[in-house]
């Protein structure tokens, strides 16, 4: 009962649900004022569970996510690329456990009730919530390319969710003889990181460039513009004079089939491409967790609350990070990281009984061109009742010809790893 | 990248759209939650990583007067002239109070 002379309005009706769970909850802990799970690792969720604590040590915290080791997408490419190895991009939920007191539960969930506010697992759990925050990220959307299904994955890895994919692709790369043509196809808008699949072309013409010269990238793209195009295109031609063919919507760059037993990518309008390595970025959607729960919309993403991420569909959930329809933000780590800090400072107001913030978001997306030239977009975000935008007049890309290029490209390619080293401490590591 | 001027900002409070499950009105940003976003790449409490230049352990004008140097471009920079443009001259007030009085 003292749980609920704590909380303030729409709680007290989901503490008392939460009470009567609490038979079946497998949680043991001494009384919380309100219990927050937060589904997923990555950094949506890793950087909710962690700030939710950081906010109220009182608020007890359930972060439900397989893993042990979680390996970011940012920096991926550069895996690819020989740049870094997947240790590099490896992080723990050790502080986050032993120092912030959150509870990792190592399951994945698997269903969610939104009127009794329980979290199911695969392994058989359930976890009562006050407050759930959903951050699952993006699947991949099998059989949206004819032919592309997980079998077709482990011939044409995607390399879209860092791990074994991202292992798979740099061992296909070293494999591959000196003159073969690598092939990505790249989808529509949204979906994650949109600069991500040019960083990656950079990346693999560095090391195509160095090792197997007479190689050559086609990047078939299913789309005619994409993010930071005149400073991905400047650096090709600088760096990869005749490596690199982009070849657009517009010119037959959408690929609807793939052959993985021939190797061939076939295009829209017939043409077919026979590889020596493809790396296919398919079609995505919100992470399975937020579509069964009847998060997502008929694409296959989350509408929420532009000042608060709860879900349009249902009340005392957050959805962020990728799996979200956060208006101008791009499905960045860097974006997700810094919803999450907001929604759970707007959390614990709400369960504090105190007035939520007017949002403020930023996202700095860098890139890699090559090993020293960098380059970057940033924006900072409010909340409108439209929706989330870019602040006017703010934000924007790297210069395309600053005063002095090679020293600009330079600095941005040290920031690009000063960015990652404190993004994942700041999430991960402190 | 070309936008209208900035105009959004001291208009949010009066928008403040009834959220389902905040009834309140939003209060303004206050200063730990705009500075919540130096964080990402500055490091936790402005402590960096990495290369980026932390930012823990200056005074209030200084961080305040950076910041303002950066968003007229008086001051060279790769991304934070274009960051301290989404930022009024108070809220860059507040960022460097919280940052100067908290990061240490």
């Amino acid at each position: 009962m003292t749980r609920i002379s704590i909380s303030r309005r729409g709680f007290t009706g989901s503490l008392l649900a939460a009470t009567a769970l609490s038979a079946c909850a497998v949680q043991s802990e001494a009384p919380a004022k309100a219990r927050v799970v937060v589904i997923g690792g990555g950094f949506g969720g890793a950087t909710a569970a962690k700030f939710l604590r950081l906010e109220d040590p009182g608020i007890s915290v359930t972060l439900i996510e397989p893993k042990s080791e979680f390996q970011t997408c940012p920096g991926s490419n550069y895996v690819l690329g020989g740049l870094k190895r997947m240790s590099d991009i490896t992080h723990t939920y050790a502080a986050m456990t032993g120092r912030h007191g959150v509870r990792h539960v190592r399951d994945m969930a698997v269903a969610v009730d939104p009127v009794t506010r329980t979290v199911r697992t695969a392994g058989g759990q359930s976890f009562g919530y006050d407050r759930l925050v959903v951050s699952p990220g993006i699947d991949i959307r099998w059989g949206a390319i004819n032919g592309y299904d997980e079998a077709a994955s482990l011939r044409m890895p995607h390399s879209w969710q860092a791990g074994p994919q991202t292992v798979l692709l740099r061992q296909q790369l070293e494999a591959m003889p000196d003159g073969g043509v690598v092939a990505l196809s790249i989808p529509a808008n949204p979906f994650r990181c949109p600069p991500g699949p040019y960083e990656r072309i950079s990346m693999i013409a560095n090391y195509l460039k160095t090792t197997k010269p007479r190689s050559k990238i086609l990047a078939l793209d299913s789309k005619d513009a994409f993010s930071k195009q005149p400073l991905f295109q400047d650096g090709w031609a600088a760096l990869y004079p005749g490596l690199i063919e982009w070849v657009p919507l517009g010119k037959d760059g959408k690929i609807v089939e793939v052959v993985p037993g021939e190797m061939t990518l076939v295009s829209e309008f017939g043409q077919k491409h026979k590889v020596a390595v493809a790396n296919v970025i398919p079609p995505q959607f919100a992470g399975k967790i937020a579509r069964d729960a009847g998060l997502a919309n008929e694409q296959g993403w989350c509408p929420v609350d532009p000042f608060t991420f709860e879900s349009q569909r249902h009340k005392a959930i957050h959805v962020i990070g990728d799996a979200s329809i956060a208006g101008a933000m791009p499905k960045s780590g860097f974006a997700a990281s810094s919803q999450a800090k907001f929604v759970a400072r707007a959390i614990a107001a709400s369960i504090n009984g105190q007035p939520a913030e007017a949002p403020v978001y930023a996202n700095t997306c860098y890139s890699l061109v090559g090993p020293d030239y960098g380059i970057s977009v940033a924006d900072i975000y409010r909340s409108t009742a439209q929706g989330i935008v870019a602040v006017q007049g703010a934000g924007g890309v790297s210069p395309r010809t600053p005063p002095d290029a090679p020293a600009h490209r330079h600095l941005e390619a040290v920031y690009t790893h000063g960015w990652y080293a404190s993004a994942t401490r700041e999430i991960w590591g402190s | 990248m070309t936008r209208p001027i900035r105009a959004t900002l001291l208009a949010l409070a009066a928008i403040a759209a009834a959220s389902p499950a905040f009834a309140q009105s939003p209060v303004p940003t206050s200063g730990r939650t705009l500075a919540a976003t130096c964080t990402g790449c500055h490091g936790p409490a402005g402590r960096s990583a990495g290369e980026i230049p932390s930012i823990n352990g200056r005074t209030e004008t200084q961080l305040a007067q950076a910041m303002l140097d950066f968003k007229n471009d008086r001051r060279p920079a790769t991304v934070m002239n274009r960051h301290a443009k989404g930022f009024s001259d108070a809220e860059i007030a507040a960022i460097a109070k919280e940052i100067s009085a908290n990061w240490r």
